[in-house]
């Protein structure tokens, strides 16, 4: 036996833990699926705090960062970003 | 390109500034959808960069009897004008069971421009179904300043267009649309022909402005899309309404006032007087 980590990342609405997701993206460490860009259209969990419930923990969350002066209007990536992780055995 | 006068109107336009593309579902005939298959088996000749369309696509060819045909040709000639150049084109597969897809990304370099775009016709010569790993967009990507691929780490958002459609369908994408093509699961081969092209006039009310005060233009205009955060959205429709402004010449026009409050500077009108 050995520990593996399966990784979710989740994108919010807001930077609050409990709005809703707008993004998603796994990653897992054991090789047993193999997640990829479109493969599919409804989130894994409504809000942050859902994928807690569910046994998901958080290692990181996006920090707030000021927009760059002169560029306060512009857009690029999504700002909200929550890294999550679950340790699976193998 | 001969002018066909099948423009679009404003409503369509306002539809591609706030999506980022514009589908024309099935108008490439099914005799042109055959031939296209044999065509891109044989491989197509690169063309140099900025190539004038009759330099690039000989009379006759097969490209350029595809962006002469009226509904395509009226829609590139309403969004990059008459005479647009061709920046290169390419057949893109994606082979039965393969075994990735492409990361969202945007085509091209970070693009900065303000006042004028390019524009990607991906045009599809087979019906392509769910399972085929049709092209994966983000409606309402295409004004965000990402570089390429950089955006990889996103596989989905909420909203996403994972594009099914009947044979013969032309896109025509913002060149700054996040896009990738999908991991194809099926047992048959898909095939999509890119075309990009730069404008060579200002792109500034070149369709059929007819319509352009039609309320139907505002609403195309402040759509909102699922995958959006709360606050970024809201920049995304000021930053339409600068777009909309470079393609009216309406320096003016706003979408409820988000343009106008942050503009407004008593202090500064009377310090010029």
């Amino acid at each position: 036996m050995t520990t593996r980590q399966q990784v979710l990342v989740l994108y919010l609405g807001t930077s609050a833990l409990d709005s809703d997701v707008v993004g998603w993206a796994r990653y897992d460490g054991t090789g047993g699926s193999r997640p990829t860009t479109g493969d599919s259209d409804e989130p894994p969990y409504k809000t942050g705090v859902a994928a807690l419930e569910d046994g998901w923990r958080l290692f990181q969350a996006a920090q707030l960062v000021p927009p760059y002066p002169g560029a306060e209007h512009e857009t690029s990536f999504l700002k909200h970003e929550f890294f999550f992780e679950k340790l699976v055995e193998v | 390109m001969p002018t066909t006068r099948q423009l679009l109107n404003s409503v369509q336009v306002a539809r591609f500034v706030a999506h980022g593309f514009l589908r024309l579902d099935a108008v490439v005939p099914p005799e042109m959808n055959e031939e296209a298959l044999g065509v891109f088996d044989t491989g197509l000749d690169p063309v140099p960069y900025g190539s004038e369309v009759p330099k690039a696509f000989p009379e006759g060819s097969f490209a350029r009897r595809l962006v002469e045909l009226p509904v395509v040709a009226g829609a590139l000639e309403s969004l990059v004008g008459p005479d647009p150049t061709v920046d290169h084109h390419f057949v893109h597969t994606r082979e039965p069971h393969q075994g990735s897809a492409q990361p969202l990304h945007a085509d091209a370099l970070i693009d900065l421009r303000l006042d004028a775009f390019d524009v990607q016709l991906m045009y599809y010569p087979q019906e392509v179904t769910a399972d085929m790993g049709g092209t994966l967009i983000v409606p309402g990507s295409h004004l965000r300043r990402t570089n390429e691929s950089d955006t990889g780490r996103y596989q989905n958002l909420l909203g996403q267009t994972r594009l099914t459609c009947p044979a013969g369908t032309v896109a025509l994408l913002h060149h700054g649309i996040w896009h990738g093509g999908r991991r194809n699961d099926s047992d048959t081969v898909r095939h999509m022909y890119k075309i990009r092209f730069n404008p060579t006039v200002p792109q500034v009310r070149l369709w059929d402005t007819a319509d352009l005060d039609a309320p139907a233009v505002s609403e195309e205009l402040r759509r909102v899309f699922p995958w959006y955060e709360t606050a970024t959205g809201r920049l995304e429709i000021h930053n339409r309404v600068r777009l909309w402004r470079s393609l009216t010449g309406d320096a003016g026009f706003d979408i409820d006032h988000w343009a106008t409050r942050i503009s407004n500077r008593p202090a500064s009108r009377r310090s010029t007087v």
